[in-house]
């Protein structure tokens, strides 16, 4: 079998030759197709998700000075703000705007608090077709579920350490 | 792995293929060839409440399609065999209950529509005079089970595949003129090569596809070039590429004349990466255009190879790898019998 | 203001390109990035480093979901402080009360209303 120089054709269009397979096996089977696969675009993708991330944290600043003008205790106006970014993320979720953001933005859409509620709203709406209890209700936390759970986890374990420590006050 | 040197191959002298008929979605219908199906939905709930019963739906539609386009009678088929995606195959299984036929249902995942054809061809040549084979998928029903919720915004990997709505449904008859043939079938055995990423199934359908054709051109002695046409079902952009390599390392040339259903169904411009999925794939395109195509004489001789991923989210969450399979059969544009 | 929102703006994208930059490495899902920031989140303030963080850029730290873990575990050392031991026990979801009552009502809202749609790419 004459040996073949396999090239990149897709993603970032390089196309230098890499690892040659001269045989393949089992073993070797998952490193040959992760050659052959294509790459995602990765420089693509970090700017978009540092452009929408900071806009939306951005947005969030905003609404933040506008509480406190309006006479918002500092402390509140920030817990205020990010209630209305996961209200806003609902209801964009609902007019299926959300997903499209998502497409592009990938970590810009997700890590915000405005993925939590995208992630909290998506099976939400998409079960409903299953009643309010078994469906909508049961599947709101599919994907959520585990941000709540290790949270309140973590942060019991670290408070108790953190106190442990520095002494009750 | 050991090569299995046991016979494979089964041979069919009375198995007529006599009319096929697909129900596509939208995105399908702008695809490629769109203009290749026989009912198109403008919406893909089918005006039905929820996804799930519009799949049902299509599935009825397809059925009774297919049975007009015979010019046979419901009460004719005796057996109606198929499958699709969903869990414990509830949208044929539903749609079943409209047809007094008998029923047989499969899963094979997206290798569903050739499994059927074996099946189907196993009883039309020694006990059933017409049986009906069908499968489908839905793109919303689908990516709900296996993957997201539709409005969950997700950055897609480019080595995923789009899974594609519609549903395709053949009938086979025992001795008839002037049809394609179905000759041939291997069926296959389930192969895991470790691949863990659920997102790139056409790697992971790959050695499945190769270890089945080389079983038949082992077990027949034929050559890849004896073929006017040879289709995989959905192994995408990538899967056909490494299908083609691995082919070739084994001493048989593919770069000619195969195609992968899946890779044909959608354009460049509908962002389907590597394009389409599904037990739809095979289903859609043999029975819209290798069929047409079988009976002008364009192609006279076809293999036809559907390649299903035999996991479940749950495997996946539990660390486990993806196996697969693949099934072939032989289609031929019989002659006139004297 | 103008600077606010332009520190929160740098200091927001910027972990959220961290978060891509994970991703693209480790391919994780998206549940997966939620709970290793909101723990990163959790960890750094138990450290008390998180804090200096959210008085710089403000909606920059506190809006990304490691302020989410941020906020529990600063509610709950408050908590420990005034109620003693229990405290351990309320002070997260007290916090956090806000923010996690509205996704659910909310959320509750918009899926009685909107049905999900087709997907076109």
């Amino acid at each position: 079998m004459p040996e073949k120089k396999y090239k990149k054709r897709y993603g970032d269009g390089t196309m230098k030759p890499k690892t040659e397979f001269s045989e393949i096996t089992i073993e070797n089977y998952k490193d040959y197709v992760f050659e052959k696969s294509p790459r995602s675009a990765h420089w693509k993708n970090m700017f978009w998700a540092f452009l929408v991330g900071g806009l939306i944290c951005a947005f969030g600043q905003l609404l933040i000075e506008l509480y406190i003008i309006w006479g918002v205790k500092a402390e509140l106006a920030s817990s205020l703000a990010s209630a209305t970014l996961i209200a806003l993320a609902a209801i964009f979720t609902g007019i299926g705007v959300y997903d499209k953001l998502g497409r592009f933005a990938g970590a810009g859409s997700t890590v915000p608090i405005t993925g939590f509620s995208n992630a909290m709203v998506a099976p939400a709406i998409e079960f409903r077709s299953e009643g309010l209890i078994y469906g909508l209700g049961a599947k709101m936390f599919l994907i959520a579920g585990p941000v709540v759970v290790n949270g309140v986890l973590v942060s019991v374990v670290v408070a108790l350490i953190r106190s442990l420590f520095l002494g009750v006050g | 792995m050991q090569f299995y040197d046991k016979k494979q191959t089964l041979h069919f002298k009375n198995v007529s293929f006599v009319s096929g008929f697909t129900l596509a979605g939208p995105k399908e219908k702008q695809g490629k060839l769109g203009s290749t199906f026989d009912l198109t939905l403008e919406d893909d709930k089918f005006g039905e409440k929820t996804f799930e019963k519009a799949e049902r739906k299509m599935f009825e539609y397809a059925v009774s399609g297919a049975i007009a386009k015979a010019n046979l009678q419901p009460n004719d088929i005796d057996t109606i065999i198929g499958g699709d995606l969903l869990n414990q195959i509830v949208s044929v299984s539903f749609a079943a209950k409209k047809f007094k036929s008998s029923f047989l249902g499969l899963y094979n995942a997206c290798g569903t529509y050739v499994e059927s054809l074996i099946i189907g061809s196993f009883l039309t040549e020694f006990f059933s005079k017409n049986v009906l084979c069908v499968s489908g998928s839905h793109f919303s029903t689908a990516e709900r089970q296996y993957r997201y919720p539709l409005e969950l915004g997700v950055l897609r990997s480019p080595v995923t595949q789009w899974t594609a709505t519609g549903v395709g449904a053949s009938i086979l008859q025992r001795h008839s003129d002037g049809c394609p043939k179905i000759v041939s079938a291997t069926v296959g055995r389930v192969m895991d090569y470790g691949i863990m990423d659920v997102n790139n199934m056409g790697a992971a359908m790959a050695p499945a596809a190769k270890d089945t054709f080389t079983q038949y051109f082992t077990d027949t002695g034929k050559k890849p070039s004896d073929f006017d046409m040879i289709a995989t079902g959905d192994l995408g952009k990538l899967g056909k590429e490494i299908l083609i390599d691995l082919m070739e390392r084994e001493g048989y040339d593919f770069n000619n004349n195969y195609i992968d259903c899946g890779a044909e169904l959608f354009y460049e411009k509908q962002k389907t990466y590597m394009g389409g999925s599904g037990a739809a794939c095979s289903a859609l395109v043999t029975n819209g255009w290798l069929y047409n195509n079988l009976k002008k004489g364009n192609i006279k001789n076809l293999l036809l190879v559907g390649t299903g991923a035999l996991m479940s989210p749950t495997t996946s969450f539990q660390g486990e790898s993806i196996p697969a399979i693949a099934h072939l059969v032989e289609i031929e544009m019989g002659q006139k019998e004297s | 203001m103008a600077i606010n929102i332009l520190k929160a703006f740098l200091v927001g994208g910027g972990i959220c390109l961290i978060g891509q930059i994970v991703i693209n490495i480790t391919h994780i899902t998206n549940g997966k990035i939620l709970v290793i920031f909101l723990i990163a989140g959790a960890i750094l303030e138990g450290f008390g480093l998180y804090d200096p963080l959210v008085k710089f850029s403000g909606a920059g730290a506190s809006v990304p979901i490691s302020g989410f873990g941020y906020a529990l575990v600063k509610g709950t050392v408050k908590a420990i402080e005034e109620k003693g031991i229990l405290g351990a026990l309320t002070g997260g979801l007290e916090a956090t009360s806000l923010g996690i009552s509205t996704a659910i009502v909310f959320g509750y809202l918009v899926a009685l209303i909107f049905k999900p749609r087709t997907k076109k790419n």
